[in-house]
């Protein structure tokens, strides 16, 4: 019999070990390895947008140029940051319908405060007011106990009606500056990479390690796979989702000064399918609406693929309404097909 | 394996559709012989019989003159940023000319500056961009004349001792701002005026209209005439008015959709100023033609694709047609 | 490790809702190195007693002493601080996270220096170590550390669940109804890891309804009734038929022999 130190503390054992440590640890074999890549999730959605940009570089001869990859790099920011935003509410089970609403209200106050005041403090009131009601959103959510779809959708119609008060429904011209610096940027190789792509991008990395690489992170998978599991397991799950919903929240406000670089207005009727459009990215990048699986550059893919298809199509000469259905038919084969997947697994 | 599974057909259904829609894409645009000319269209949301009769108008003349179209619309009103990513990518296909109606007058002045940089002839319908020179030029409906002939008629043919309603559309759009001031104009009046017992806003819709009018009728029973942003709202509004047992009320719309033509034949609505958003489509494509040809542009600012008064009532000094002609002449379903 | 000390002891519990009376009165003893299977019939009041234990009840009255220090539990945590943890009936588990992830969930390991301070980067190449040892070590039949709970079977989830409140725990282990939920292979496979949790150690509670499972693997039986424990039994020294007629109040704990104590203290 011998002692070992098992995470801290001294035991004496009684039996023979079950399969040796080491043995657990190992990395899988490389062909299970390699399937483990190919079933990844990002996995199918990268696939699907490479076929995507193989049959549009066969009908336009444009697609491929970099001054189109440029344009759709910038045509993806605004809906790809939402929907950075939505990921995390959706990995926590929930979902936010009140996205799109949020968004809007912050580019108001700022659009209206920037018309006689300092565009930075523009900006932060905007930054404050998306938190303010991603805040609501939260605490409806996580002490009310309220369903997400329900408060968020509520939210919504409140905050359309309250950006288009606050606004009187008129829009507001947006100076160059500050507000819009985020279209603006280098031209690398005669292709304009613009501050907001890169922001785009750089959050991503950034959300994406935070949930792989931080306990907060594991945390939030936690939470959305088993809430009980995680309570159970110490996680102050209220407090999780309070948080969720805004950290989201400034998401929306980032997403909001993107769309002032992007459309120089601040409209209070713009953005009306924001909300769709960023849930759609999420759902075809292979988040699950069940909560607990997926995350941030599945989520890239799938903007994309939205993106691309609208770029795709219309240069293709192909009728808008046409993308909408494409775009629909492929949130339906997601979702559907999250859904089987996930009975399987609660067998 | 189950897991792939789901990404293969995943990936079989997106190939599925992109192969059969860009299939289709061959076979919707007309033959281009000669000239590969694309042009393309923007317009509001299509569920609005004007905005579709405008775009089918548009896209007819231009099918006309050999050319190939690619359209797009705004989801929703008000969705700016769907008619800019279109317009971007407009250009990158390499269009000729874009025919827009713009969803907000400010946001797509910059993109419209792009189109117009590459080379790339850009007018508008229907509505102006702020500044009207952002773009080459703008075919639309006089809407400020429109709402003076409905004013001066609503004087002239109207109650002598007047008090009125205005239902309104949001008014920092173009149209509905130029409408309301063009009947003020025409009456005579201002936003001011003691004549004017209520005014209400509304989105346009026969609904809102029934149910604004029902409430500035509660507040003012004794309101006879009533001016209304367009046929749905006189439309509901009249509605309002029979049910709540008025007296003869004055309405004028502005519109000249075959719908409202036939309110002004049953009597319901007194006057109305038609439009004529084909003309502003033929007109555009026009323009484009001349300009493709030796480069020729088309008058800057405003052109007036034309208003007409349309009344069974006419009045002395005041042009106008009267409903039968209307009914041969209107816009949208018979 | 003096395998006669209480590690657990609680004397007069008493908890009333309003007219109810959930507890009345009851101790409880817990020895070092033992599995104490709590028994007792459907509102005799078990949950409430495990409940006070575990700090989710707060009892009106009574002295709780954890090695011999007096404690007193306001909420779970706690009693979680106390070195108390519980698996429960539900399978306590993410499946979509992988076991090592589970193990250590909401006890994450940073690393250290600037990526774990600054950054707060997770550990995981020693978290895995560390539940490869722990998995490892109770003998639980798995294929990498690295698989996802999902790919388990419920036996080897609850076994999951099992390994992770014997890894924290430092005082007492409490399994409320482990097994419910399982079918008798698996049953057995959790029943023989509990074994092994014990024989590291850690004292365990075992609560059940299933009267084979009990004598299969206790060394006491709590017998609960009417808000107290009305008996403390030997299972090797009475029958199965005899627990349970004392549970259900058909016969009176003096009626026995081989009862280590009887009601009362």
């Amino acid at each position: 019999m011998g002692a070992r130190e098992l995470l801290g503390r001294q035991v004496t054992l009684t039996r023979p070990v079950g399969v040796a440590p080491g043995e657990l640890q190992k990395k899988p074999a490389a062909r299970t390895r390699v399937r483990e890549l190919l079933t990844h999730q990002v996995t199918g959605p990268l696939a699907a947008l490479l076929v995507a940009i193989i049959i549009f570089s066969a009908t336009t001869d444009t697609f491929l140029s970099a001054g189109n990859w440029s344009l759709i790099a910038q045509q993806s920011v605004v809906v790809g940051t939402l929907a950075l935003g939505q990921t995390l509410i959706i990995l926590t089970a929930g979902i936010d319908l009140a996205i799109g609403a949020i968004m809007v209200m912050g580019a108001v106050v700022i659009g209206k405060y920037a018309l006689e005041g300092n565009p930075v403090v523009a900006l932060l009131l905007g930054l404050v007011v998306c938190v303010a009601f991603g805040a609501l959103n939260g605490v409806l959510v996580s002490l009310a106990g309220l369903p997400p779809f329900i408060v968020t959708l509520g939210l919504f119609t409140a905050v359309t009606a309250a950006a288009r008060l606050y606004s009187s429904s008129a829009s507001f011209p947006i100076a160059d500056g500050v507000l819009t610096v985020l279209g603006d940027g280098p031209s690398i190789g005669g292709v304009q990479i613009t501050y907001g792509v890169m922001l785009w991008v750089a959050m991503t990395f950034v959300l994406g390690y935070v949930l792989s690489s931080t306990a907060w992170g594991t945390r939030l998978y936690a939470v959305g796979d088993n809430p009980r599991a995680a309570e159970l397991s110490g996680i102050k799950v209220k407090r999780m989702l309070l948080t969720v919903y805004i950290v989201a929240a400034v998401i929306y406000a980032i997403a909001a000064w993107q769309s002032l670089g992007r459309t120089p207005t601040a409209d209070p009727s713009g953005y009306a399918t924001a909300n769709l459009d960023s849930i759609t990215a999420v759902a075809i990048g292979g988040t699950s609406f069940f909560g607990g699986r997926g995350g941030v550059w599945g989520t890239l893919v799938g903007t994309l693929i939205v993106v691309v298809l609208q770029n795709g199509l219309t240069q293709a000469g192909i009728d808008s309404l046409y993308q909408e259905v494409t775009t629909g038919a492929l949130v339906v084969v997601a979702v559907g097909l999250d859904r089987i997947m996930h009975k399987r697994q609660e067998r | 394996m189950k897991i792939s599974r789901k990404y293969t057909v995943t990936l079989a259904a997106c190939a599925a559709s992109l192969l059969a829609l860009t299939g289709c894409s061959s076979a919707d645009s007309g033959d281009a012989d000669g000239d590969d000319v694309t042009i393309g269209i923007v317009e509001l949301n299509l569920s609005n019989p004007f905005f579709s009769t405008l775009e089918k108008s548009t896209e007819a003349a231009a099918l006309e003159q050999g050319w190939k179209v690619t359209k797009a619309e705004a989801k929703v009103p008000g969705d700016s940023a769907t008619q800019v990513t279109a317009i971007e990518n407009m250009i990158n296909m390499g269009v000729k000319a874009i025919v827009l109606d713009p969803a907000n007058a400010t946001a797509l002045v910059d993109v419209v500056q792009k189109a117009r940089d590459a080379g790339i002839l850009v007018v508008t319908v229907n509505a102006a961009l702020d500044p009207i020179d952002a773009a080459d030029a703008t075919f639309a409906t006089d809407n400020v004349e429109a709402g003076k002939l409905i004013g001066a008629w609503a004087k002239a043919a109207g109650p002598k001792d007047p008090k009125i309603a205005m239902l309104d559309f949001d008014l920092s759009d173009g149209p509905a701002g130029g409408r309301h001031d063009g009947f003020l104009e025409g009456f005579g009046i201002d936003d001011s005026s003691d004549l004017i017992s209520a005014t209400a806003l509304t989105e346009g819709t026969i609904e809102t209209g029934q149910r604004e009018m029902e409430k500035v009728l509660s507040a003012h029973s004794d309101v006879n005439v009533v001016y209304a942003i367009n046929e749905p709202t006189a439309h509901g509004a009249a509605t309002a008015i029979s049910s709540l047992g008025s007296k003869d009320v004055t309405l004028v719309a502005v519109d000249g959709a075959c719908s409202g033509v036939q309110d002004v034949s049953d009597g319901i609505v007194g006057a109305t100023a038609m439009q004529f958003p084909s003309r502003m489509g033929e007109q555009a494509v026009e323009a484009i033609a001349a300009y493709l040809d030796d480069g020729t542009k088309p008058p800057a600012g405003l052109n007036n694709s034309g208003v007409e008064l349309i009344t069974d009532t006419p009045v002395d000094g005041m042009e106008s047609q009267d409903s039968a002609w209307g009914l041969e002449n209107c816009w949208g379903d018979k | 490790m003096n395998e006669q000390s209480t590690v657990l002891k609680a004397r007069g519990l008493t908890k009333h809702y309003g007219h109810v009376v959930a507890m009345d009165d009851s101790d409880f003893d817990l020895r070092a190195g033992e599995i104490l299977a709590v028994i007792g019939d459907n509102g005799a009041g078990k949950s409430t007693l495990i409940k006070s234990l575990t700090g989710a009840v707060v009892p009106d009255s009574g002295r709780m002493y954890l090695n011999d220090e007096q404690v007193a539990f306001h909420n779970p945590l706690d009693a979680r601080k106390a070195g108390i943890e519980t698996v429960y009936q539900e399978l306590g588990v993410a499946p979509a996270l992988d076991i090592a992830q589970n193990l250590y969930l909401g006890r994450e390991q940073r690393k250290r220096g600037i990526l774990g301070a600054v950054f707060r980067q997770v550990d995981a190449k020693a978290m895995r170590r560390g539940a490869a040892e722990q998995m490892s070590d109770l003998g639980i039949r798995i294929q990498s550390i690295r698989q996802k709970v999902e790919t388990l079977s419920g036996g080897q989830r609850q076994a999951v669940a099992v390994a992770r409140v014997a890894a924290w725990a430092t005082s007492v282990v409490i399994m409320d109804e482990p097994t419910a939920a399982l079918g008798v292979r698996e049953t057995n496979q959790v029943l023989d890891l509990i074994q092994r949790v014990r024989d590291r150690g850690l004292p365990v509670v075992l609560i059940s309804h299933n009267m084979p499972n009990v004598f299969q693997v206790a060394d006491r039986i709590h017998i609960h009734r009417l808000g107290r424990r009305i008996a403390l039994a030997d299972p090797s020294k009475i029958t199965m038929d005899d627990a349970v007629s004392v549970m259900t109040g058909a016969r009176k704990p003096e009626e026995l022999d081989g009862l280590i104590s009887g009601e009362g203290e």
